[in-house]
């Protein structure tokens, strides 16, 4: 069975956003950029099942600038097989990402598609749905766990009350949740390696996908900030302030 | 513009997500709900009484239980014929069947919109909130969700909706529900409560967590949230996670106790009404978002606020 994992270019988990001062978006420029925090979780996942014998190859694609060749890479290095890189200039709205991303699964025919739940940069979480709904095949969401048994596969979900299991016939969507497990860091023997490993370039139109955005960013602003308030010296003084609320009796 | 709001019901309540959404969807045209489960006439006949609603849509099946998004999103589909808009809550469920319900309607989804600016242009926040985006759908037909913290819930009564059932019986092509685990507690959900206290990595272990969190958050009647890190580090479970990619809330007044404030908590929790911090550090960040800020020791600070209240 091959499994499929798209991986997005995204703005550094570790890096405050900052917007842009004419109010066209958030400024990208000489910012650090990474792999998408759960996109990594997918990658290491399929890894894994790869490494218990479930999965036969692990094939990464990315959608985005040519610069995401570097996120396409660091997956290499963590040790997918091959890469499909598809260039464009353009912002991808997760609707087009989800065709393209059906085209290659119509010519790759994997078993999963394990995606990251959200990209940290528009958190629109939309991707793997409409992936599993152009495919006509079942999607587990937010997955904390994942187990892979004969023509189907169990996953238990991370929901608003708790954990839900679904068992879904292959092939089959799973979009990752933080806790499904802790990627593994590329060593740089892996690294070295994953230069010269498989990558295939391509363009949304080998896909026949048009990528206009369907939604126009009227503009970005800074979200209303908050204050720092008061500090106060003790608990007595807290006690009287929640009290003067109406928080406490 | 005619309007259909996916409701979310557990054990024959609708709850207080789908509320928000009602307000939302008001603000674009009429009311048409959709209920959707198995056994859900008390559902339906209570989404039938919120205030402003026009239609309720039921269908009743085993294939409906659950909340699957194979069936929900093929029925809702169905029903979008007769509807410009398609709202649901962003909750997990929510969030699990709207971007389904979009490619197959072949429209590129508005996520997790904190305003309605006008019939097709919304606010919706990117980067973890650390930047609110002003969006505008070309779409023919919309397909949203909703924050729930950033609308009034519209009131449970005062509405007559007309009900109607939908014949389909629904099919959750290839995907099976196995089972939950759902927390029991006795205290407010975490989205709905008034009060929250949450408790991050400095209290150190699961022991010191239920000891030192828990009996402030009952004299107070308050839900339980947790940092990424306190989840992360086992103290409690995944459902009590306050930030980004966890709940987001926004009580009345939310009691931070050995929270450093890393973006992705402040993301869940800076809509907050009032915020109490309580922490050693006194250049944590979260002091920079607290309205009343309390530095020093939580292992004395929190059992002596908790008996002094």
């Amino acid at each position: 069975m091959k499994v499929l994992v798209p991986v997005k270019r995204v703005i550094d988990y570790n890096v405050k956003p900052r917007v842009k001062m004419d109010g066209t978006g958030v400024d990208l420029a000489n910012v650090k950029m990474s792999m998408n925090p759960f996109d990594e979780i997918a990658v290491e996942e399929a890894i894994r099942l790869r490494e218990k014998g479930v999965a036969t190859e692990v094939v990464v694609v990315s959608i985005g600038p040519a610069k995401a060749q570097e996120t396409c890479r660091t997956a290499l290095a963590m040790g997918a097989d091959r890469a499909i890189l598809v260039t464009t200039d353009d912002i991808v709205e997760p609707l087009a990402v989800a065709k393209i991303l059906k085209a290659i699964a119509d010519e790759e025919q994997p078993g999963l598609v394990i995606l990251g739940k959200q990209a940290i940069d528009d958190d629109s979480n939309q991707t793997g749905q409409m992936l599993a709904a152009l495919m006509g095949r079942p999607q587990g969401t937010f997955a904390s766990k994942v187990e892979v048994e004969g023509d189907t596969v169990t996953v238990t979900r991370e929901v608003d009350g708790g954990l839900e299991t679904v068992k879904l016939a292959i092939p089959a969507i799973v979009t990752t949740d933080l806790r499904l497990n802790e990627p593994r860091y590329a060593s740089l023997p892996n690294i070295m390696k994953a230069k010269s490993k498989p990558l295939a370039n391509k363009t949304p139109a080998d896909y026949g996908v048009d990528t206009t955005p369907r939604i126009e960013t009227v503009k970005v602003s800074e979200p209303p900030k908050r204050t720092a308030g008061i500090k106060v010296a003790d608990v007595d003084e807290l006690v009287a302030k929640l009290k003067s609320m109406g928080v406490a009796a | 513009m005619k309007t259909l709001v996916w409701v979310e019901h557990d054990a024959g309540q609708v709850k207080d997500s789908t509320l928000a959404v009602v307000t939302a969807a008001a603000k674009l045209g009429e009311v048409h709900l959709l209920v959707a489960g198995e056994g859900v006439g008390p559902v339906a006949e209570a989404a039938a009484k919120i205030a402003g609603v026009g239609k309720v849509h039921v269908a009743d099946g085993a294939a409906f239980a659950h909340a699957l998004p194979e069936a929900v999103a093929a029925l809702v589909v169905e029903l979008m014929g007769h509807h410009d808009a398609f709202l649901a809550p962003a909750t997990a469920n929510g969030k699990n069947i709207a971007p389904r319900v979009a490619a197959l309607l072949d429209v590129m989804q508005i996520s997790e919109i904190l305003s309605v600016e006008g019939d097709n242009t919304f606010t919706r926040p990117i980067y973890a909130g650390n930047a609110i985006a002003t969006v505008k759908s070309g779409e023919a037909k919309l397909v949203i969700t909703v924050r729930g913290t950033s609308f009034e819930k519209a009131a449970r009564e005062g509405g007559a909706g007309e009900i109607e059932a939908v014949s389909s019986t629904g099919d959750a092509g290839g995907a099976t529900f196995v089972g939950q685990e759902i927390s029991k507690s006795e205290r407010p959900e975490l989205t709905s409560a008034k009060i929250i206290v949450s408790g991050g990595r400095a209290l150190q272990n699961s022991e010191n967590f239920h000891s030192i969190i828990e009996p402030l958050a009952d004299k107070l009647g308050a839900g339980v949230g947790a940092s990424r890190a306190a989840v992360d580090a086992g103290y409690v479970p995944n459902d009590y996670q306050v930030g980004q990619t966890g709940k987001i809330v926004a009580p009345e007044v939310y009691i931070a106790v050995g929270i450093s404030g890393a973006i992705q908590h402040l993301a869940g929790m800076k809509d907050s009404k009032t915020i109490i911090a309580i922490n050693k550090d006194e250049d944590a960040p979260i002091f920079q978002v607290a309205d009343i800020g309390l530095v020093g020791d939580l292992f004395k600070i929190v059992p002596e606020l908790t008996s002094k209240l």
